[in-house]
């Protein structure tokens, strides 16, 4: 059984009574330690899709299954002990705390867990040295650089150690080389520590980290392919 | 809470109010603001408390004061609430009335009796002058406020038999007319008749509602006829043996000027007769009424305040709508923010109620302090029970919950997405 299996699955926005149909039935599978890049032009679904597979949006229809299982399956609660236990997001938009310095940002997810009080700082400096952000610990979000931000939105989607960490968009608004940095920590991520990453990106170097692509455009799967040969880290950010 | 509790994701309730007090530093002035509201309804619920419980026991000493043997017949007909102590004026008081109160078979028991009469003038010695009360009466007046003369002495029924010009003054009295100098046998003017000065009162302070320290009390026969040229009296009052006789007394008080008066509508009588009890019954009435309207005062404050509270949240809730999207993207359940939203306005109405208890308690001082020192009334206690400060918080407490409910549930409910969405 994949990890991730979504069948058919459609997604209509009514926006001012007028239907509009962003996600037109995909179908894919997502096998648990997969590294997965999600390509395609602006406005053709992306964060729409990343949304349903992240059980933080229903899909209109078809199915969306994680562990065997729908967002349809459970209660309000229990979606959120999932996301809060076996995903990890990040967002396009970094979504920090203001006013809130690193630490207490990564420690957010642990707040809502059922971890025990005792673990949180172990597991909050676990995350943090694996983006490499230990030396800025009482630095309020605000303050740091927009990589800097980005990292410490990653520390905040493992903190909790969940199975899957989608992040939408990690490089977007950061330089080539915060952007190259960003993408090697989540490929560590991926073959040092198992975790199943998916990423959204419209770069194509940055979706070369990946192992596999798949390509939507206007709401549908143009290709879904396995990157052939991995390219040097840095490769395409240095124009 | 219970819901709390019960939920499935266990919620920290530490790091919730640390989250929460958090949300509150960032604005701080405006978190000042909004509990300006509930700020005042506590106060004044402190202080209603306080100084209401205060001025009850205060006046009710007062009229305990009175003594609950004593009776006081007075003309005109029982005012009738609050809005009537206009009294239709009657001269029914006369000597002809004090005789036959006085007569044991008309009255049951041994009762003493003391024609009261007083009037407002000027009062001269020298240069010195002072508007002050006239008192006339007994030596049974004497004894129901309960002073002696502590300089010279109280005048005698002799003195009332004949109208002497005699005088026992209060200690505001000696000081404004003479300062330091003495007293005793001097003559004071009251409209243009000299009084001879036979008494001094020790400072005293308020009793029956009048401050002894500022009048001067003389024969009624003097004040009657001699100062006032007038043959009614203002009142009648009556000592009985024991209280167990007080209602059987003011049965025949009645019957007896009933009869004097050719009266058979008790509707139309021409006096009424008062009692410590009654006089209890009406302060405990006029008091809880006022209680009532300060407490509804309150309620308003409260009200206004909560509104604030509630408008306040709301706003907060708009303007952190993508804080709530992040955190229930990353697990937080509707309960979680329901209770971050209320703790935050919980912990704004308590630190509202308890800035309230404190200016209340020192209002409530302080006014306790004027009365006491300018007024006064040196029987006022500072009054301030812990019951209040309870009171004080758990109100504050429920204009939280009460109104921070629904800001808290408009939270709760936005998606995670339309909320990271959100510009
Ligand atoms: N709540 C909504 N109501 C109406 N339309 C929406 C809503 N959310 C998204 N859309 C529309 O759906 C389409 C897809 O949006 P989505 O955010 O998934 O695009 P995207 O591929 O992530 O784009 P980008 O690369 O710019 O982030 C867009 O045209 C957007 O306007
Ligand atoms: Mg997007």
């Amino acid at each position: 059984m994949a990890l991730i299996e979504a069948k058919n699955i459609r997604k209509v926005y009514n926006h001012e009574m007028v239907p509009l149909e962003v996600l037109k039935g995909m179908t894919f599978d997502i096998e648990e330690g997969e590294f997965v890049a999600i390509m395609g032009p602006s406005g053709s679904g992306k964060s729409t899709l990343l949304h349903i597979l992240g059980f933080l949006d229903p899909q209109t229809s078809g199915t969306c299954l994680f562990n065997g299982k729908g967002m349809e399956d459970y209660t309000e609660d229990e979606i959120a002990h999932i996301r809060n236990k076996e995903m990890g997001f990040v967002f396009q938009a970094f979504n920090l705390l203001p006013r809130t310095n690193v630490y207490d940002n990564v420690k957010l997810p642990l707040i809502y867990s059922d971890r025990p009080e005792k673990e949180w700082h172990d597991l909050i400096m676990k995350a943090i040295k694996a983006v490499g952000m230990e030396h800025r610990l009482e630095h309020e979000t605000s303050k740091l650089s927009g990589g800097e931000k980005q990292r410490v939105a990653i520390a905040r989607a493992l903190v909790n150690d969940a199975k899957v960490i989608f992040a939408d968009e990690p490089t977007g608004n950061l330089d080539s080389k915060s952007g190259a940095m960003i993408m090697k920590t989540l490929q560590e991520l991926n073959q040092q520590h198992g975790y199943t990453i998916i990423l959204i990106t419209h770069e194509t170097y940055t979706a070369e980290h990946a192992q596999r692509i798949i390509k939507i455009i206007d709401g549908q799967i143009k290709s879904d392919h396995k990157v052939k040969k991995r390219h040097d880290a840095n490769h395409g950010f240095k124009k | 809470m219970t819901q709390i509790m019960a939920s499935k994701n266990k919620m920290k309730i530490i790091p919730q109010i640390k989250i929460a007090a958090k949300g509150l530093r960032t604005h701080k002035s405006r978190s000042a603001l909004t509990i300006l509201g509930i700020v005042i309804g506590i106060m004044a619920i402190i202080m209603v408390m306080a100084i209401g419980k205060g001025a009850e026991d205060l006046i009710l000493d007062q009229i305990r004061g009175m003594g609950s043997r004593t009776l006081s017949v007075e003309p005109g007909r029982m005012p009738q609430g609050l809005s009537d102590f206009a009294e239709v004026y009657t001269e029914s008081l006369k000597d002809r009335e004090v005789k036959a109160l006085s007569n044991p078979n008309n009255i049951r028991g041994n009762n003493e009796i003391a024609p009261f009469v007083y009037l407002n003038a000027t009062v001269s010695y020298g240069n010195e002058k002072m508007r002050t009360m006239i008192e006339g009466a007994n030596r049974l007046w004497m004894d129901i406020l309960d002073v002696e003369p502590e300089e010279g002495t109280m005048f005698t029924d002799t003195d009332v038999k004949q109208m002497a010009r005699v005088a026992v003054i209060g200690s505001n009295v000696k000081e404004e007319l003479f300062g330091d100098s003495e007293a005793i046998g001097k003559r004071i003017k009251i409209k243009n008749i000299n009084v001879k000065v036979i008494g001094v009162l020790p400072p005293t302070g308020v009793k029956m509602m009048m401050n002894i320290d500022d009048i001067i009390t003389m024969p009624y026969t003097t004040v009657q006829k001699v100062l006032m040229g007038i043959s009614h009296y203002h009142a009648i009052l009556i000592e009985a043996e024991t209280e167990e006789m007080v209602p059987g007394i003011v049965e025949d008080i009645k019957a007896t000027l009933r009869e004097m008066h050719g009266i058979t509508d008790p509707d139309k009588d021409d006096f009424h007769v008062g009692t410590m009890e009654d006089a209890m019954e009406i302060i405990g009435s006029v008091t809880s009424v006022l209680t009532l309207l300060l407490i509804a005062v309150a309620a308003i404050s409260l009200l206004v305040g909560g509104i604030g509270i509630m408008n306040i949240m709301l706003v907060s809730v708009t303007e952190r709508t993508r804080e709530i999207g992040l955190r229930k993207a990353i697990g937080a359940t509707r309960t979680d923010i329901i209770s971050q939203f209320l703790i935050e306005s919980v912990i704004l109405t308590i630190l509202g109620g308890i800035i309230g208890i404190i200016i209340g308690a020192a209002f409530t001082w302080l006014i306790g302090f004027g009365i006491r020192e300018f007024g006064g009334f040196v029987s006022w206690r500072f009054f301030f029970p812990m019951s209040a400060v309870a009171l004080g918080v758990g109100v504050a407490a429920a204009v939280g919950l009460v109104f921070g409910l629904y800001p808290a549930r408009q939270a709760s409910k936005k998606s995670p997405i339309e909320a990271l969405r959100y510009e």
